[in-house]
């Protein structure tokens, strides 16, 4: 598939972050980040595929490329205020604590990487205060930060926490 | 809920993410009522009150079921395995359930959201058959290759699973938008065998509800 993530483990090499997240989820089970109860699952699952299909794909490096360096901008900016307007909605009958419920669920794992792109692509998130909240309460998580962008073995001096 | 009780598919005949779950539906002998969105018509039928109320994304498909409405079919998909669980639409093994997987978002995620309505409009009408045929063939480049180590019969193996009912629907996209399915002989082969299944035919575009008569089988 020509991009990242991709991860060598028990002897398979896998791409796809959603894919590799499940796969972790059923071979690493503790800590949950799928709750149990099906109704719920589901919901994980649809702000994840939200996101992750119906957000990031139509504002990554490979499109905004193709759509010229004038346009980059706006039609990044169009992709995620798009699709914050529906997980905005969503949220609202979901989230707790989190973005479903109270617990961190891979939903969340989604979320903020993703209002990191909006930040970055200067998308005004006024509009969203239940997606701000849940992510600034993410972001307070060790995990959330140990894995943070600019704490990476390759993020450039400049960038670096 | 409808009052006989069944399921409610929120469909556009020609959607491939509603075909994905039309093929679930069948292969799983779920019997449901479909209510068709047209997304043309009406400067389309995704963007009423209505249908924003009961699907925020507004898209289809948007399944009513076990009293809750649900988005993106592969979380639909997943929650009929999770609670209809058989027959199997994804492997017991972890090893092949990644794979099932991997193959299902590499077409949900990576391919069809580049081609679909939405973005095509964005694109302006003299860009679009180059702009689709791109995001197909990029994605298939890279299917046909991982098809190659997983495939039996079907994607995964030769049981049909979640990134069979993926495949058929994209590769009906390709057909529409003239991409050259020369390279793609695994990919081919694996589509064919599957239009031969009684769940791919009775959900394909052609046999809905709301087909155009010009374009009805």
């Amino acid at each position: 598939m020509k991009q990242v993530p991709a991860l060598k483990i028990d002897g398979i090499t896998i791409g796809q972050s959603l894919a590799i997240i499940e796969y972790l989820e059923e071979t690493r089970p503790t800590p949950r980040l799928l709750p149990q109860d099906p109704k719920k699952r589901v919901l994980v699952r649809m702000i994840s595929d939200l996101i992750a299909g119906g957000i990031q794909p139509l504002q990554n490096l490979s499109i905004l490329k193709q759509v010229g360096q004038e346009n980059q901008l706006a039609w990044a900016q169009k992709a995620i205020s798009s699709g914050f307007n529906a997980l905005e909605q969503i949220l609202q009958s979901t989230a707790g604590k989190y973005c479903v419920g109270d617990e961190v669920s891979m939903a969340d794992l989604c979320l903020v990487p993703q209002v990191a792109n909006a930040e970055r692509y200067k998308v005004d998130l006024t509009p969203y205060p239940t997606i701000s909240r849940i992510n600034k309460a993410l972001l307070a998580l060790e995990a959330f930060q140990v894995s943070h962008p600019c704490r990476q073995p390759d993020t450039p001096p400049e960038l670096r926490a | 809920m409808t009052e006989s009780g069944k399921p409610i598919l929120y469909s556009y005949f020609r959607s491939s993410c509603s075909w994905r779950v039309r093929i679930a539906l069948a292969l799983k002998s779920i019997d449901y009522e479909t209510v068709p969105v047209n997304l043309i018509k009406d400067g389309g039928q995704q963007f009423s009150k209505e249908f924003q109320a009961l699907n925020p994304m507004k898209q289809v498909p948007a399944l009513k079921i076990d009293g809750i409405t649900i988005g993106q079919s592969l979380a639909i998909i997943e929650y009929l395995e999770e609670t209809r669980p058989t027959p199997r639409l994804l492997p017991q093994d972890p090893k092949k359930r990644v794979l099932v997987r991997m193959i299902s978002d590499l077409i949900a995620g990576g391919i069809q959201p580049l081609q679909n309505l939405s973005i095509l409009k964005q694109v302006g009408q003299e860009n679009q058959l180059a702009w689709a045929q791109k995001a197909i063939s990029s994605g298939f480049n890279a299917l046909e290759q991982i098809l190659q180590s997983t495939a039996g019969k079907y994607c995964v193996g030769d049981e049909v699973s979640m990134a069979d009912l993926c495949l058929v629907p994209q590769v009906a996209n390709a057909e529409r938008y003239k991409v050259d399915l020369t390279p793609y002989p695994t990919i081919s082969r694996i589509n064919k065998a599957l239009l031969a299944l009684e769940a791919f035919q009775v959900s394909h575009p052609c046999r809905q509800p709301d087909t155009p008569p010009e374009l009805r089988a």
